[in-house]
């Protein structure tokens, strides 16, 4: 039997590498200034389904939701063998918190599942952007279907289940889940594979909708918006008749309820953001001398530190 | 949808497994208390199992005023649908303002399902808990006494804090290690509240089929004297200086990310945001740069001594006592004055 799999992945900044050069003065994060990359967990999510879809065949769609930039982690997956790839992406989505995000990406989800049934949805277990864990499980909740969060290693799918390794945090356990189901991998699932040379000079021209227009607004500033429609619906084309066009979604293409996306849909506001300042209380330097050191174990065994 | 209840309890949901009690859940009543306090209102701890009110009393002596207690076969082993639906439909019952989670694995799974079925606002892994008030910039309304979820995001690069003005209750889960454990007091009374989750067959659709607990061969969160080692420790033959000062002090040895994906450790002795979230009384890094993931989880510590040949490093601007040096030279030092001392 042939499994129809949906992977959801997100392009996040790489936040491993926040320098001052990232910080505006008002202490908040300059996303731009931050390199663009895969969320490193969505790729062990994405070598499980391409796995998957190799020991049983069938289908794996990527979908990410983000501004038309994002296209990239979708070509990143199709490099690696995905099938296919769509985009979400709607201005009103902005601002969406992860009740919000994962109702849009439900959404989504059953808009894939209206052509054929979909069988398991995978995510990586966090994004490293927000750290938060919650997408999934709340994207899981508003499927109606079971979820099998922090999985290692997807032992076998078969009649309507799927059996799966997970970490509990004091341990491990064996489950058996039935389909559909989501399933979130941890970076300790399958290591992913590079992206094929083939496939890569073959993705590089793919293309969504959304990113030939953000290049036609630089192409031609002065031209109308007419002009520039007609011209977006002519790239699209040739684009889509060579099968490289990259397919994208916004709020109306999946029947979306404005009310539960974007600001309106969030119930959680922020604030306030402030940078972490260092400040070491009474720092006091030691020189790496016998002397030195002797001296600071002194003070630390006078003040029952050590002891 | 539930509408804000400002005479709700604060909640915190107690974990337990396989009969024991998480410490989280504990140190969450440690923060629940002063909550519920400065809001005038009671604090419960909820707890679910097949047989788990022997907890109760515990919880209460740990500040809870009552104790919710779901007992059903069918949450023997914790899986994510029937304690979902128990929570979900005791929150609806009762509308307490507030739910607390530990943000373990279990509970970094079910807050989520819990929220989206009451379509209400949650934060991860806070930091921090306090109550305030927050006039939303484009209404100009303004709400007082709401729930302050503060946290790291981006890497732990900046700090957050959240407000979920209306869509209540406001939930959150909190980090393992993170809040002081309460001190138990055995006059504490409280009440205790029995009820049997509606759930059944067709909520427990997960077989279990094996579980295995892996015992933690390190006990971080209870050392009173952590020594850690970091990329700069050089390799795994060198870490035995981690090893030999840990001796030396009747430490624990904690390491970074870094030490632990080289495979120099194993990673039950990771500190920092993906380990253990430390307080020790005295916490050594060795070779240690201090990335905002590893300061994150020992940044509490009472002092704080580094040792790094980088003296830009930022482990030195947490610590109290800073030695730019070589290790190979500054640890057999620190062991010969600890010796003379003793």
């Amino acid at each position: 039997m042939a499994y129809n799999l949906v992977v959801l992945v997100k392009q996040v900044p790489d936040t491993q590498r926040v320098t001052g050069d990232a910080m505006r003065d008002d202490g908040t994060v300059n996303r731009s200034a931050l390199p663009a990359i895969f969320n490193p967990e969505d790729l062990h999510a994405l070598e499980t389904a391409l796995r998957l879809r190799e020991g049983r065949g069938g289908r794996v769609t990527v979908l990410t939701m983000g501004p038309p930039q994002a296209c990239e982690v979708l070509r990143a997956s199709l490099e690696r063998g995905a099938d296919a790839a769509v985009l979400l992406t709607d201005r009103r989505a902005a601002a969406s918190d992860t009740l919000a995000t994962s109702y849009i990406l439900a959404r989504a989800v059953r808009r894939v599942a209206a052509d054929a049934p979909v069988d398991l949805v995978l995510c990586g277990r966090q994004a490293i952007d927000g750290d938060t864990a919650q997408v999934p499980p709340q994207t899981a909740e508003k499927l109606g279907w079971p979820q099998v969060t922090y999985v290692e290693e997807v032992e076998e799918v078969g009649d309507g289940r799927v059996r799966v390794r997970r970490n509990t945090g004091e341990g491990s356990e064996r489950v058996e889940a039935p389909l559909p189901c989501l399933l979130t991998v941890t970076d300790q699932g399958p290591e992913p594979r590079p992206a094929s040379a083939k496939r890569t000079m073959a993705v590089k021209k793919w293309k969504s909708r959304a990113e030939i227009e953000s290049a036609l607004r630089a192409e031609m500033p002065d031209a109308d918006d007419e002009t520039r429609t007609r011209e977006a619906d002519a790239r699209a084309a040739g684009l889509a008749e060579r099968g490289r066009l990259i397919p994208h979604w916004d709020l109306d293409d999946i029947e979306a309820d404005l009310a539960w996306c974007g600001r309106d849909g969030s119930p959680t506001k922020v604030k306030r953001i402030q940078s972490v300042v260092l400040a070491g209380t009474g720092f006091k330097k030691v020189e790496p001398t016998e002397e030195g050191v002797a001296g600071m174990i002194h003070e630390l065994i006078e003040d029952h530190t050590i002891g | 949808m539930i509408e804000p209840n400002r005479d709700g309890d604060v909640w915190v949901v107690a974990e337990q497994n396989d009969g024991r009690l998480h410490d989280v859940g504990l140190e969450l009543l440690s923060k629940g208390r002063e909550l519920a306090d400065t809001l005038g209102v009671r604090l419960a701890a909820v707890v679910l199992g097949e047989a788990v009110e022997q907890h109760a009393d515990r919880l209460v002596r740990c500040g809870a005023d009552r104790v919710f207690v779901g007992e059903h076969p069918l949450l023997s082993h914790y899986q994510t649908n029937p304690y979902a639906k128990a929570i979900t439909a005791l929150v609806e019952e009762h509308r307490p303002q507030i739910v607390i989670f530990g943000a373990t694995p279990l509970g970094r799974d079910l807050a989520p399902r819990v929220a989206s079925a009451v379509r209400c606002g949650l934060t991860a892994d806070c930091t921090d808990l306090d109550i305030g008030s927050h006039t939303e910039a484009s209404t100009k309304t303004t709400y007082d006494r709401l729930l302050y979820q503060i946290r790291p995001a981006f890497g732990g690069n900046i700090i957050a804090t959240i407000v979920n003005p209306d869509r209540w209750p406001q939930m959150a889960t909190v980090r393992d290690g993170v809040m002081r454990m309460p001190e138990e007091s055995p006059d504490r009374r409280g009440e205790v509240v029995r009820f049997t989750p509606d759930v059944s067959d067709g909520d427990a659709v997960l077989k279990i089929l094996e579980h295995h607990r892996a015992e933690r061969k390190v006990n971080l969160k209870a050392a009173r004297t952590i020594v850690a080692g970091g990329a700069g420790v050089g390799g795994k033959e060198n870490f035995r200086l981690v090893w030999d000062l840990a001796n030396a002090l009747g430490a624990a040895v904690g390491a970074s990310r870094a030490a632990v994906d080289s495979g120099w450790i194993d990673k039950d002795h990771q500190v920092g945001q993906t380990g253990t979230t430390v307080r020790p009384a005295l916490y050594v890094a060795l070779g240690i740069s201090g990335a905002v993931q590893h300061r994150s989880g020992m940044s509490e510590a009472q002092k704080i001594v580094a040792v790094n040949a980088d003296p830009d490093a930022p482990i030195f601007k947490v610590a109290h006592y800073g030695i730019v040096g070589d290790l190979n030279t500054v640890v057999p030092m620190m062991i010969d004055a600890i010796k003379k001392r003793v």
